[in-house]
């Protein structure tokens, strides 16, 4: 330190007044930038699908393969998923801890009912002879809907980490915004899913 | 201190912080009470609707009522682009007013890109498997060889 700068105030390189921004003011966005840019993903992978789901190689093709009753049921897992979390969230804004907690079970139990049924959905497939090796119209079957469903199984890692954080430490402003975090990811999927029954199964069994 | 009363506050997003539409702060006040969480009423519509516009696409591919795939596949999809955005509104609560409009705007980008993606993956590859045909490659030597 100089004898001038002694004499006068410090430099400061931060503003005099800092802005009065909340803990957690720009999650929201952020976390929106995020899922926007894994939406990209997802847009990748339905390209490489579009291009490669007609390449059967002489092999299976979506109308010998696919269950569409399997796939209804699939996709009702997910939706009552979906509004059990909507239900988890109206739960949270009125503080009611274990209500909270109860319908983030629920949206657990539909979550790993959706899993199960596309494993076994994947197993079945795989059975037969189907697996991702067969075909190029195979391969890009399993990437996209493989990395919808670790999606959901990384959502549902996260719901338990949550219910553990909630049960430890209660409804406080911090878990509030990671159940907001997980509520847009958990709906994504979802919106995600719309695409995946439509252009992969329904489209696919139309072809 | 005056952080601690903030960060309690988290759910309250602190209009004070934004100048950017500081003219409409009663708008973005009632917004966010209810805009941004929705109500039982608002998770019970999307539901519903989502239900409808599940059920109509399957029905209409496993009974095959149209009688006609190309017809079929366009009507699906119409519904599918209908429910994402039932979605969209009534589960993700997006709007133009959220986050002063920005998560918005990273939408708009999101699907100017998907879009350019999607179409022109599509666009490109199929005049590449069309142009590598073999027998369209024999029918162009074909013409060259009749030639003179």
């Amino acid at each position: 330190m100089s004898s001038t700068t002694a004499t006068m105030e410090p430099r400061a390189y931060h503003l005099p007044e800092e802005p009065h921004l909340h803990e957690g003011h720009s999650t929201n966005l952020g976390f929106w930038m995020y899922l926007m840019s894994d939406c990209l993903i997802f847009a990748i992978l339905f390209a490489t699908y579009a291009v490669l789901g007609g390449s059967y190689a002489g092999g299976p093709g979506p109308k010998d393969l696919f269950d569409l009753p399997l796939v209804a049921l699939n996709t009702a897992m997910l939706l009552f998923s979906s509004i059990t979390y909507g239900f988890a969230m109206l739960a949270m804004e009125k503080n009611r801890t274990s209500a909270t907690q109860g319908w983030l079970f629920v949206t657990l139990l539909f979550g790993g009912a959706f899993l199960f049924i596309e494993l076994y959905e994947f197993h079945h497939l795989i059975l037969e002879g189907a697996g991702p090796w067969r075909s190029a119209f195979l391969s890009s079957f399993f990437t996209l809907v493989g990395t919808h469903g670790l999606h959901v199984t990384f959502g549902s890692i996260w719901l338990v980490t949550l219910m553990v954080q909630v049960a430890k430490k209660g409804l406080i402003p911090a878990n509030k915004r990671r159940l907001m975090c997980l509520s847009m990811f958990w709906h994504f999927l979802d919106v995600i899913w719309i695409g995946v029954f439509t252009f992969v199964y329904l489209m696919g069994v139309l072809r | 201190m005056s952080d601690a009363v903030h960060s309690h506050n988290a759910h309250g997003h602190g209009h004070h912080d934004d100048h950017a539409h500081g003219h409409h702060d009663d708008h973005a006040h009632g917004h966010h009470e209810e805009g941004s969480h929705g109500s039982f009423g608002s998770y019970m519509i999307g539901f519903g609707l989502s239900v409808i516009l599940t059920a109509i696409p399957f029905w209409l591919v496993m009974s095959g009522v149209l009688h006609d795939p190309q017809l079929t596949g366009v009507v699906i999809m119409g519904f599918a682009a209908v429910q994402v955005v039932v979605h969209m509104i009534y589960f993700l609560h997006m709007n133009t007013r959220v986050e002063g409009g920005w998560s918005f705007m990273a939408m708009m980008l999101t699907i100017v890109l998907v879009v350019i993606v999607l179409s022109g993956s599509l666009w490109v590859m199929y005049h590449l498997n069309n142009n590598m045909m073999p027998h369209a490659d024999m029918s162009a030597m074909k013409q060259m060889s009749e030639m003179p």
